[in-house]
């Protein structure tokens, strides 16, 4: 803290208290927006156990960028600031205020995991400060009700069980379903979320089993739930659990049709981890254009995303799924920061990413759009279903939308 | 800063009582308007830099718990980012689970600490120098999987803590208080500390890491003491713990990484690992210094956190505080009357003669 900062902090402190970190209503700008400048807030692990999320960062940052260079936001340009916090949650809450609290942004954006955001939930929604779509698929950022300024991008995790529920009614009706799942929110998401979809029929689902991430194997999980004669499987799972439950089930003999949640769905994790032909046929979801499948590679949509990434130093990138996420998000940002015009309070900024109307992007997959309202804040709610053929993942059937009846 | 040795303490007898009360009288005063400074700084400063000061104190906290074991005993732990994960759980979870009011989580978190530490202090007795390290070293790695394990920390999600408010009618905010309340805690901390190495169980331990084999011939328990050392140096770390779960609000495992246990060691090296005054630097080099190095360059910060390092442990080896007091102790003796030059230099001359060596061993 150089003592010029200390002198101003001190200064300014009589304001500070007053302002209490609430968006009064200076005209039209809320903090860290004027008539030249728009600042958002980011935290990333650059660096420690959750590292190769990083690149997700530096997409948005390149993003916004570009947008820079073409002329900004209605004549603003985008100050993008963003943070290593290695993916620990205190280091996350110093940051996140110290970017509002000293940088003054305007909101926080696309802040990585479920923890780190968990530890600045609370904060922000005291101090009335934007949450907006941050890069995990919890449940629990779907709540307008309790935390007004949080709000989902990725489908949740409870939305995809939705899906599955549905496909599952529509094409399995007789089904008895087994779940596996991981014993946390994050797999209580999936297994609740299956419940919720199959509604009437929640009974359905005959035998449930849980793991702890502490555990050595699933193999005792997954044969008891072989045991309940069920003939469908749900995996909600992180991809080492994953694996060795899709390699178990096919040792053992088991054809269930199985669904394994998307998180977990990775190639290259996951499905080699399991062996690439124990894995034939088992059914798992998607909404992003999946840049190594061979059918967008001469669509516009991709040659677009692929200059981008090309000139901002990203080629290297450019297999994976995890970079087409961030950019889709990023332009979900930029188009609620142009709805909101000349009108860039916080209140204004909630108001407009609470009015997406089918917003379409262009690398999410066909079909697929972006709709919120005051009491829905979970943008994505449809996902299209997909199946292992022993290389890669085949989209099938329609583009599947959570909820309507 | 009330960095007596024992040593100090010890000599200020022989001196004679006249020089030895000017100094201490000085002294506490110096100390005492350094608090009433303390107390009044964050009335000056904003909500986020008052946030800062407090996580500073409780660094500092963890780091004095440190230094006595590292400093003032001559054993190295790698592992205390593990037990200072032991009082941030112990706080959490009797908030969560069992509505315990956040102040009343102090005591348990210590003892919990203390418990820890003696049973880890045990086995720790057959190890020496970088083996020792290596066995701490096992609770950091433990540490976050280990927490994971258990429904009752919340595993992988980790754990919410009831918001902490300033008592009822209390003109002041939360930050504030909480900043206040670390306050007293720290003081507290450092006069306990000041209190156990300026007396016989300090003298004990600084004399098992100077010269194990003397010490035990003139009859000190060196098992004993150095077990107390471990179990003592972690109820230090284990409240610092506590006071972070109450003033971030939230735990989870991966706030505790093997490397907040090694930020420890470099606060504790940085501010002089023999000294009490040191683990408040330490606390600021924790707390600043990553901040600093991500401003300076967004793309290599660890290579200019790296490079503050090496500056400062090669301008300063024996810590900020430790290479600081032999030249105050110098430009006392200069600024002093001729009578009382003669009896104050031998007093700091002496003062300073043990920790040379054992900051010698130990470098």
């Amino acid at each position: 803290m150089t003592v010029k900062q200390t002198m101003l902090a001190g200064l300014s402190a009589v304001g500070l208290i007053i302002a209490g970190g609430l968006a009064y209503a200076a005209g039209q700008y809320g903090p860290g927006a004027s008539d030249t400048e728009i600042k958002i807030g980011n935290t990333m692990p650059y660096s420690g156990p959750a590292s190769s999320y990083g690149v997700l960062g530096k997409v948005d940052a390149a993003y916004f960028a570009m947008i820079n260079a073409q002329g900004g936001i209605n004549g603003r340009k985008i100050t993008f600031i963003s943070r290593d916090d290695s993916y620990s949650p205190p280091k996350t809450v110093e940051l996140v205020r110290q970017m509002v609290e000293q940088d003054k942004v305007l909101l926080m954006f696309h802040t990585l995991g479920t923890p780190p955001n968990m530890a600045i939930h609370g904060y922000l929604n005291d101090n009335k400060v934007p949450q907006l779509f941050p890069a995990t698929g919890a449940d629990q950022w779907n709540d307008p009700k309790h935390f007004p300024w949080t709000m989902l991008w990725l489908p949740s995790y409870g939305t995809e069980s939705h899906i599955y529920a549905r496909y599952i009614l529509k094409n399995l009706p007789n089904a008895k379903i087994a779940v596996l799942y991981q014993n946390d929110d994050y797999g209580k998401d999936y297994l609740n979320g299956l419940r919720d979809g199959l509604g009437a029929k929640a009974n359905m689902i005959i035998a449930t089993q849980s793991y702890e991430t502490s555990d050595p194997t699933v193999d005792s999980q997954v044969v008891a739930l072989q045991a309940s004669g069920a003939d469908v499987l749900l995996i909600a799972a992180i991809p080492k659990f994953a694996a060795q439950a899709i390699r178990k089930v096919y040792d053992i003999g088991w054809k269930p049709t199985q669904f394994l949640n998307s998180v977990a769905n990775g190639v290259g994790t996951t499905m080699k981890g399991a062996g690439f032909e124990k894995g034939i046929g088992i059914i798992s979801a998607n909404f992003v254009k999946d840049p190594t499948d061979p059918q967008w590679q001469n669509t516009p949509e991709y040659k677009e995303w692929l200059a981008f990434m090309n000139k901002s130093g990203l080629a290297a990138n450019v297999t994976d799924v995890q970079t087409v996420v961030a950019y889709s998000n990023a332009q979900t940002m930029v188009a609620v920061l142009k709805a909101a015009g000349d009108n860039l309070t916080r209140e204004n900024i909630m108001k407009q990413a609470a009015s997406l109307h089918q917003l379409k992007l262009p690398m999410l997959l066909p079909g697929i759009t972006l709709s919120t309202s005051a009491d829905d804040f979970n943008p994505i709610k449809q996902m299209q279903l997909e199946k292992f053929d022993g290389k890669t993942w085949q989209l099938f059937g329609e583009v599947i939308s959570a909820s309507g009846s | 800063m009330n960095d007596g040795t024992a040593a100090m303490a010890s000599e200020k007898l022989a001196v004679g009582d006249h020089a030895g009360l000017r100094i201490g009288t000085w002294r506490w005063l110096g100390i005492g308007a350094l608090i009433v400074l303390a107390a009044v700084l964050p009335f000056g400063l904003s909500n986020y830099q008052v946030f800062e000061l407090t996580q500073v104190m409780i660094y500092a906290v963890a780091v004095l718990g440190l230094n006595i074991l590292t400093g003032y005993n001559g054993q190295i732990s790698l592992g205390h980012g593990g037990f200072f994960a032991a009082g941030a759980y112990t706080a959490a979870v009797l908030m969560h689970r069992y509505g315990v009011p956040y102040w009343a989580t102090l005591p348990p978190a210590a003892l919990v600490g203390f418990a820890l530490g003696l049973l880890f202090g045990l086995p720790a007795l057959r190890f020496e120098g970088p083996y020792l390290a290596l066995v701490t070293l096992a609770m950091a790695v433990a540490t976050p999987q280990t927490l994971k394990y258990f429904s009752w920390t919340g595993g992988q999600q980790g754990l919410h803590v009831v918001k902490v408010l300033p008592p009822a009618g209390l003109p002041i905010d939360r930050d504030r208080w909480l900043y206040l309340f670390v306050l007293v805690v720290l003081l507290i901390a450092i006069r306990v500390a000041a209190n156990l190495l300026n007396g016989r169980t300090g003298r004990a331990w600084m004399a098992i890491r100077d010269h194990p084999i003397a010490a035990a011939a003139m009859g000190v328990d060196t098992a004993g003491y150095k077990t107390l050392a471990f179990g003592i140096s972690t109820l230090f770390t284990a409240v610092a713990g506590a006071l972070a779960a109450i003033v971030v609000g939230f735990v989870a495992p991966e706030s505790f990484t093997l490397f907040l246990s090694i930020s420890f060691l470099v606060g504790s090296a940085v501010g002089g690992i023999a000294t009490i005054g040191g683990a408040i630097v330490g606390g600021f080099f924790i707390e600043f210094v990553p901040n600093f190095a991500n401003d300076i360059s967004d793309a290599a910060p660890w290579a200019i956190y790296g490079l503050a390092m090496l500056l400062f442990m090669y301008a300063m080896p024996r810590g900020v505080i430790g290479s600081i007091r032999p030249l105050a102790a110098w430009l006392a003796a200069r600024l002093k009357p001729a009578a009382a030059v003669g009896e104050i230099s031998a007093t700091s001359n002496k003062a300073s003669t043990p920790q040379q060596t054992s900051q010698g061993r130990l470098e």
